[in-house]
């Protein structure tokens, strides 16, 4: 029950300031709309060479462009937790009694509505400009795995960011880990495409799998393996994600 | 609410950095009584902020053990948060937050009702002299109020026992004197048992029951101003003169003199401790007017806090910034 309020109040404090300044979450659509129109098309044609995974170049797409803007948008969470320690906003908040847990979770609650507010409006472009088929229980179940996702990589990023308290450091790393499991994860072109090699590779990646997930769905596959461990890659994620963020919130000195 | 509101026993705090160990807080050991205001008074990293952030559950003691509010401070941590109230030395509030936002969100994660947590904030934006910021974001404050606006917000889910790391940095005289009002005010209407930390002599003097002294990490004289007054051996004087001669018949006077201290000689300035100034003075003049010297100036002063912690701790206080850098390099 604490707990709840506790994360109802940090969430409320963190959507406030996102509602005020929603300009960021405007600029991340840009990205993925921006790659719809100026890459999406390249893709047409090549969506009936051998090797293409079964569906439309939308259908195999518009995932990856999802799981993106997740990863993308969660990943640098953290930067604004650097600010906000340094600030003197986390220590106080510490040391009332509300829940180390809240603390984090608040948190990553205000980017998980903005990572479902973004994906909701790109499937809704996907879908009425580029003529992505897909049923709406799929669009919908496919914007609720990649929230989560992003649940997870943007716990992942406020631990990481607290435990550095430095931009000089938290740049490097956020950067240096996202290019290669985005590339890795087959998320512009299917791994389907790729050498042995790159797709042993990838198939370690858990990214790989939330991408592939999701393109099952799309293509009404709604049982299929895929979209089971997809989904269980999912909520693994997020499990891990935020155990470490709660960690590095409770833990001293933070 | 406990009687002892704090017990610190060996309190102890080893930082490691990547190259060395600072052994920022050696031995602490003290106790405050309810209802007392106690001032924690020391040089630059002599240790009172990590002494309080121990004692405020942010960093684990690398040794020693404490009550706080009548919780165990490694047993019970939460039961610690809960009692108490934490103004950091360096901020808390978000520059873009609304001010009034930032005091309620505050009181709330303590589990004060909404209403309640408005109300103490507004009262505490009046008594602080915070009109009419209640709606500004926290970055539009000038420095002054953004340091008020930290200690409204320590203050607003009235805690029973309040830590206060240098709250008046960067206040005005006339902020100074309003805050110390406050705070007596505070253990006067709800029995606050205030522990804050300063570099203001007269901020401890007016303000505090008892003062601990820490230096190096360790408590070297603790007690009340005028008891640690009484300590230093009696009123400092300072005779000026008109010539080098004149220093050393003076000084040979001075060393006649009952119960002085040696005398300092200083450029055509004498200097020395006697424990009664005011009745030794004339006599050491109408001495010096028989030796045909004559003093150009004359200057005696009660002991102030200040000699206090020249003597307890080697050094001024405004010099403690300089000698933690010496300590630092060497
Ligand atoms: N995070 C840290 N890592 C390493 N050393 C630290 C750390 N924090 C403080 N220190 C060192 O510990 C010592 C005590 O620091 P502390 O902040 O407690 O001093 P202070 O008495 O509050 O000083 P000030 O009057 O300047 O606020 C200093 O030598 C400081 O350099
Ligand atoms: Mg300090």
């Amino acid at each position: 029950m604490r707990f709840m309020t506790d994360t109802w109040l940090v969430f409320s404090r963190a959507m406030r300031l996102s509602l005020r300044n929603p300009v960021w979450v405007i600029l991340g659509l840009l990205q993925p709309i921006l790659y719809l129109t100026l890459f999406g098309p390249l893709l047409e044609p090549v969506a009936n060479a051998p090797g293409f995974p079964p569906g439309t170049a939308w259908q195999v797409f518009v995932p990856g462009l999802l799981v993106q803007l997740a990863v993308f948008g969660a990943a640098f969470a953290g930067f604004g937790l650097i600010a906000e320690w340094r600030a003197g906003v986390v220590e106080r908040m510490r040391v009332t009694p509300a829940s180390r847990g809240a603390l984090l979770l608040g948190r990553v609650l205000r980017d998980v509505v903005v990572i479902v507010v973004q994906g909701a409006m790109l499937s809704l472009v996907a879908v009425v400009f580029f003529g992505l088929e897909a049923p709406m229980g799929s669009l919908i179940a496919g914007v609720a795995i990649v929230a989560l996702l992003g649940g997870a990589f943007s716990a992942l990023s406020y631990g990481t960011a607290l435990k550095l308290k430095s931009e000089d450091s938290f740049a490097p790393v956020i950067n240096g880990l996202l290019l290669p499991i985005l590339l890795l994860s087959g998320i512009l072109l299917p791994m389907a495409l790729a050498p042995g090699w790159l797709q042993t590779v990838a198939d370690v990646n858990p990214l790989t799998h939330v991408v592939d997930g999701v393109r099952a769905l799309y293509i009404d596959d709604l049982a299929s393996n895929e979209v089971v461990i997809g989904s269980a890659v999912t909520v693994g994620l997020l499990l891990v994600g935020v155990l470490y963020g709660s960690w590095v919130f409770r833990k001293e000195s933070a | 609410m406990p009687e002892t509101m704090i017990v610190s026993r060996g309190l102890r705090r080893v930082y490691k950095t990547n190259r060395q160990e600072v052994e920022a807080v050696r031995r602490v050991d003290f106790a405050v009584e309810q209802g007392e205001i106690v001032g924690f008074l020391g040089p630059n990293g002599a240790g009172k902020t990590t002494t309080l952030r121990m004692l405020t559950t942010l960093l684990e003691p690398s040794g020693g053990e404490a009550m706080v509010a009548g919780s165990d401070l490694r047993l019970d941590p939460l039961g610690v948060r809960r009692s108490i109230g934490y103004v950091a030395q360096g901020g808390s509030t978000d520059p873009e937050v609304r001010a009034g936002e930032e005091i309620v969100d505050h009181a709330r994660m303590y589990g004060t009702e909404l209403s309640v947590a408005r109300g103490n904030g507004e009262a505490l934006f009046r008594q602080l002299d915070l009109d009419g910021m209640w709606d500004r974001r926290c970055k539009t404050l000038s420095g002054g109020q953004r340091r008020r606006l930290d200690i409204a917000m320590g203050l607003v889910h009235q805690p029973q026992l309040i830590f206060l790391d240098e709250p008046s940095t960067g206040l005005d005289p006339q902020s100074r004197a309003n805050l110390w009002e406050h705070i007596a005010r505070l253990r006067t209407d709800l029995g606050t048992t205030v522990f804050l930390t300063t570099h203001y002599m007269d901020e401890a003097d007016v303000l505090c029951d008892r003062i601990l002294v820490i230096d190096d990490g360790l408590i070297v004289a603790q007690g009340t101003p005028d008891g640690l007054k009484r300590k230093v051996a009696g009123d400092s004087v300072v005779l000026s003169l008109e010539d080098q001669r004149s220093t050393v018949v003076v000084a040979e006077l001075v060393s006649h003199l009952e119960g002085a201290t040696e005398p300092v000689i200083d450029g055509t300035e004498v200097r020395f401790q006697v424990p009664e100034g005011a009745s030794a003075l004339p006599m050491l003049l109408r001495a010096m007017v028989e030796r045909n010297v004559d003093a150009t100036g004359v200057q005696v002063h009660r002991p102030t806090l200040d000699d206090v912690f020249l003597i307890m701790t080697g050094r001024s206080l405004r010099d403690g910034a300089e000698s933690a850098t010496d300590r630092a390099a060497a």
